[in-house]
């Protein structure tokens, strides 16, 4: 009985550890999808080069002789790999999808996977097509609480993208560029009229999504300590379903379908196949798509008219 | 041209192609445009539902996929010849594009293309762990190739030249046919207004439910071939990024213009190997041609007057809000 209750135990560890990670990349999804109503394919793409540059980064602090302390490497790592993210994602906005504002969204959507397609195969091109692996820096001691025990890094991951979560969501509701962000949302023609300044809304809604999948990839570089140029496309799936089931355009239902997402799929692994799971996540996708379009907490859209 | 019949207009296009191996006797290039062929149904296919009826099916590899399975294990279980296996794989594939064309009638246009991927990858994975069944990611192996009145087909791909070329002439004359039928206007209406249609008693469930079937239906076909071809299939040929790769095809070619994507099926598929030296650029090449197109020319190479309204780029207007 104490084996069954600690498998859980360390299986729901396991699952909200990456569900945190989906969560910080399915944000990305929601908010673009929130003001511009696309689904940017290449989002699952930046946070792959988040988690390149992280490994980029952290190759080059193992280099330095004298090792800096473990809180300063990993501030430095996550900090170049955000910049470098932002402006990825600012620059991906301002060359395939500002042209094509007014357009149908197949078109958009269209070029939103070609743009996968490219920055995919550019990192390939750049850093080789076989994996690469991540340089280990936290210590291997483990926070103990009662019955639980994570990891360091684990510790770290849910302190990050926690606080990461709460800083966004107040950003968002108490801030008046939070609030221009919502009215963009709710009515793009009365935003600008009221004057709000839409393209560089647009382009911020990018930097700050852009940012988290950043921090995302720093961390599941970290975590699973390798990175492969197409891990982008299955995590950015899956928080892509991850955004879908909270309901897609809804910051906190980005948060909580990312974490039911990582904790179905580590219980769907540990419980039923590990061999299967990607397939949970899938199903999960079409079923809510099919039968809840609105997800958890989405607000049901009649199409227009 | 267009006052000649359609048969010989199809015929007039395709001709040319049917002197290929007796002026190329290169047997590398005969078996590259064997696979081009493949690629040429494969747009055609495509294009139906995502040209004609103007949804995107962005798991298109899986009823390729399921029409080469399909004649892999009817032919390795009950020996069963490949021109019965042919229209098996196809009618296989069209049930399953029926089933995957039923979300069409609560999800919207974006939520559609992802399902569709969703449905890719549950059919490769399932394929890939299925060992009993299927082999696993080792695939099956040891598929007959098909005997054409006697005539063995063999490791010589002319014969699959032409048997791909019959079936392109054939495709193409049947979805000329379509399109120019009541049933084509319908898919246009769909993809232009599919409220406006409705009112004017077009069936859309119906209608997009039969289009999703028949570009499952080429895919099988295309399946059959591809396996009777390789004479093994394995799930990693049917991955996402072939699904990509033929929509790139048609996005080049120009969605609802069925020469247009033969065309672009013809270029990408070509324009690799034209490339040699600059193997590694080829994902990366498809990927900047689908971008460009969308922003510059997004009625494709040849275009279509058909789909131009609904590509092109709108004054800014309404309520329709930034996409």
């Amino acid at each position: 009985m104490e084996g069954a209750l600690d498998l859980f135990l360390q299986q729901l560890l396991n699952g909200l550890t990456i569900g945190m990670i989906y969560a910080l990349i399915a944000l990305g999804y929601t908010m673009v999808y929130g003001v511009i109503q696309l689904i940017n394919f290449a989002h699952g793409e930046v946070f792959m080069a988040g988690a390149y540059l992280a490994m980029t980064a952290l190759v080059f602090f193992g280099t330095l002789a004298t090792p800096l302390p473990v809180w300063a490497v990993f501030a430095a790592v996550v900090l170049f790999s955000v910049v470098g993210s932002a402006a990825l994602g600012a620059g991906i906005e301002r060359v395939a999808y500002k042209p094509l504002r007014g357009s149908p969204k197949l078109t958009a959507l269209i070029t939103s996977i070609g743009m996968s397609f490219f920055l995919q195969n550019a990192v390939m091109l750049v850093y080789g097509a076989k994996e690469q692996s991540v340089p280990d820096i936290f210590p291997a001691g483990r926070l103990e609480a009662g019955p639980l025990s994570v990891s360091l890094l684990q510790g770290v991951i849910f302190a990050v993208s926690i606080g990461l979560m709460v800083l966004l969501t107040r950003f968002v509701r108490h801030t008046r560029t939070g609030k221009a962000l919502r009215a963009l949302a709710q009515d793009p023609d009365t935003a600008r009229l009221m004057g709000v300044s839409v393209d560089s809304m647009i382009r911020l809604t990018f930097v700050l999504g852009s940012a988290l999948a950043a921090v995302g990839g720093a961390l599941f570089g970290m975590y699973y300590g390798s990175v492969n140029f197409h891990d982008g496309y299955l995590a950015g799936l899956k928080a892509f379903t991850a955004a879908v089931f909270g309901g897609i355009g809804s910051i906190p239902g980005a948060m909580i379908g990312g974490i039911l997402l990582g904790i179905f799929e580590a219980m769907g692994a540990g419980y039923l196949s590990a061999e299967w799971k990607d397939v949970f996540a899938f199903v999960l996708l079409g079923a809510v798509l099919i039968f809840k379009p609105s997800g958890l907490l989405g607000e049901n859209v009649p199409e227009k008219v | 041209m267009n006052r000649l019949p359609l048969s010989a207009q199809v015929a007039a296009v395709l001709l040319p192609f049917a002197f290929l191996p007796l002026v190329d006797r290169n047997a590398y290039h005969l078996d590259l445009m064997t696979n081009v062929g493949i690629y040429v149904l494969l747009a055609m296919g495509l294009n139906v539902v995502v040209g004609f009826t103007g949804l995107l099916n962005l798991g298109y590899a899986a009823f390729f996929a399921i029409g080469a399975y399909t004649y892999a294990l009817l032919n390795l279980h009950t020996g069963c010849p490949f021109w019965w296996g042919l229209p098996a794989a196809g009618i296989t594939a069209m049930l399953f594009g029926f089933v995957i064309g039923l979300p069409s009638i609560r999800v919207r246009g974006d939520y559609l293309a992802i399902t569709t991927l969703g449905f890719g990858e549950i059919v490769r994975i399932t394929f890939n762990n299925l060992d009993d069944w299927t082999g696993g990611p080792n695939g099956l192996l040891g598929i007959d190739r098909p005997v054409f009145f006697g005539f063995r087909f063999s490791v010589n791909a002319t014969p699959y030249y032409y048997l791909t070329l019959a079936l392109v002439a054939v495709t193409a004359y049947l979805l000329f046919r379509m399109i120019r039928s009541k049933f084509g206007r319908a898919l246009v209406a769909i993809r232009e207004d599919e409220l406006a249609a409705g009112c004017m008693g077009i069936p859309a469930l119906q209608v997009k439910l039969v289009s999703f079937g028949i570009s499952a239906f080429i895919a099988g076909i295309a399946g059959a071939v591809f396996a009777a071809k390789q004479t093994i299939v394995t799930p990693d040929s049917f991955d996402f990024v072939l699904s990509v790769l033929i929509l790139a095809m048609v996005v080049l070619g120009g969605m609802g213009n069925i020469w247009g994507v033969a065309l672009g099926a013809l270029v990408l598929g070509v324009l690799p190997e034209l490339l040699r030296g600059f193997a590694a650029y080829r994902m990366l090449l498809f990927g900047l041609i689908m971008i460009l197109m969308m922003i510059f020319r997004p009625q494709g190479m040849l275009g279509g007057q058909l789909i131009r309204r609904e590509l092109g780029r709108r004054p800014k207007e309404g309520s329709d809000g930034a996409a």
